[in-house]
């Protein structure tokens, strides 16, 4: 199956190991990811946070492109990317609202948008748990992962459409299809910080410190995670996290993608797995320890 | 002046009005029952819980809600709105609230503003967002040194910063420069602030 992909911003720099691994492992599944050519910045929190209207125009013109392209279904790594691109097509069924928007572009948008969803949710819908189950060469048996879902993937809910916008399960399932053990995570859907780690440290470090903390008392070997930005505030802002709550972590933290192409035997160059502040060698070693055969 | 007195003098009718246009939620639907209060994870930062921010909106109270500090430090999580037992999408109340904060010039939290507009700023000028740019232009804004300085070595080892910035190909970023401008031009013409 081809998809039209839409990588967001921060493959394109702090979270390329995201964008390399997504690919590796949508390669071996058989789904084929084709980047939009000339697709722009979503414009994030800041859009939004400042306008409606302008993050609905910068989401449009991505959207736009899409649908002339012949797009059907757009898939993004990013579920900040993916609220956003959701939240515009959403909003722009109002006439009004799609007057104003169409008024900051270049030409009206076109009428019909493709659908958007996750990476994710992309490769669930692809294959089962059989359909990863022959990929695997190397077994995550013995393995315990927090799966960490962050806020904006599952909320809001019907918007979203992603199962239970409180407990969510799809990470857990494709992970336990690789055969990890996957604990039972409270805080999976309790927001990092998000984007406030540079203008207000002290928020990110405290909330982003009370997810590791939580996933270091289940001895969780890392966790996993589907976010560029969580991925930077429980990875590289790791040490401001320990100290706002007082503890010392070396918590691996992975993306969902980077511990799915481990199971199906991907080398960790090909998974940019050089790109993690805390490294994720103890995870390597303890999967060479298992035997690591399926 | 006895502080009932005082109190029907501060409150704004119009104000609750507008809030509701612009959110399109029914600000009378809440019954404070706290439990968007309960579940919000920046509220240890609040100068005024998100429920207080709710009655406030809901009496009209203006620079109780507008002036608050909690309106810039809401991480947008959609907690409150998730579990609001009336349905009130209280996060779009949140994001009303500082789009009208901004518009009346008041900013109580301008770190915030300056970080997001720093971001915006580089994605005018190539199309998508770029990291390095995003922290020198907010350095200079806030007049701040580098706030994560002790990022800096193991983000370049980790190459967790891209140098170069990402130009959106095909004329890409000239139109999505074309977009920010007459976002920016309707804003003065309609007399908010962009
Ligand atoms: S959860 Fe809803 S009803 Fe309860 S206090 Fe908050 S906004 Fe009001
Ligand atoms: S959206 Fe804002 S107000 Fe609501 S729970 Fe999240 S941080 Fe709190």
């Amino acid at each position: 199956m081809t998809y039209a992909y839409y990588p967001g911003c921060s493959a394109k720099g702090s979270s390329a190991d995201y964008e390399k691994s997504t690919q590796a492992v949508c390669d071996v599944l058989g789904l084929t990811l084709v980047e939009m050519s000339d697709w722009n910045c979503c414009g994030s929190t800041p859009a939004h946070a400042v306008d409606t209207e302008l993050s609905a125009a910068l989401c449009a013109r991505n959207l736009d492109i899409a649908a002339r392209q012949g797009a059907k279904m757009l898939l993004t790594p990013c579920p900040s990317c993916l609220s956003n691109l959701k939240h515009a097509a959403n909003r722009l069924e109002k006439p009004e609202f799609r007057a104003r928007v169409d008024a900051l572009l270049d030409n009206p948008a076109a009428g019909n948008f493709p659908a958007v969803t996750s990476v994710m949710q992309g490769i669930a819908a692809h294959c089962d748990v059989n359909g990863i189950a022959k990929h695997i060469r190397k077994n995550l048996k013995g393995l315990k992962l927090a799966a960490y879902y962050g806020c904006l993937m599952s909320r809001p809910a019907k918007l979203m459409d992603f199962g239970d916008p409180e407990n969510p399960s799809l990470m857990e399932n494709l992970l336990t299809a690789c055969g990890a053990e996957m604990l039972n995570f409270p805080l999976k859907t309790v927001c990092c910080g998000a984007s406030y780690g540079i203008p207000e440290r002290a928020v990110t470090a405290r909330l982003s410190g009370r997810i590791l903390k939580l996933a270091a008392c289940m001895q969780a070997d890392a966790v996993a995670v589907a976010c560029p930005l969580c991925q930077m505030n429980l990875d590289l802002r790791q040490p401001q996290a320990a100290k706002a709550v007082d503890a010392f972590f070396n918590m691996p933290v992975l993306y969902f993608t980077q511990i799915m192409g481990l199971a199906f035997g991907l080398s960790p160059t090909a998974l940019g797995l050089e790109k993690l502040r805390v490294s994720a060698d103890s995870l390597l070693r303890k999967l060479e320890a298992e035997g690591g055969r399926s | 002046m006895n502080d009932a007195n005082n109190l029907s003098r501060m409150r704004d009718a119009a104000f609750t009005k507008d809030v509701e246009a612009q959110s399109g939620q029914k600000m009378s639907d809440c019954y404070q029952c706290g439990n968007c209060t309960a579940g919000c994870p920046a509220g240890f930062v609040y100068d005024r819980q998100v429920n207080q921010i709710m009655r406030a909106v809901q009496l009209g109270l203006k620079d109780e809600a507008l002036g608050s500090r909690s309106v810039w430090m809401c991480l947008s999580c959609s907690t409150c709105s998730l579990r609001c037992p009336n349905d009130i999408d209280v996060a779009a109340v949140m994001e009303t609230l500082r789009h009208m904060a901004r518009r009346g010039n008041r900013v109580t939290a301008p770190k915030v503003e300056n970080f997001w507009l720093s971001f915006l700023d580089t994605v005018r000028a190539f199309g998508r967002a770029y990291e390095i740019g995003t922290m020198a232009l907010y350095m200079l804004r806030s007049l701040r040194v580098f706030t994560d300085l002790d990022l800096v070595p193991v983000a370049l080892k980790k190459k967790k910063l891209g140098f170069r910035p990402h130009v959106v190909p095909h004329g890409g970023a000239a139109a999505v420069a074309r977009i920010m401008r007459r976002y920016k031009e309707r804003a003065v013409h309609e007399g908010v602030r962009p």
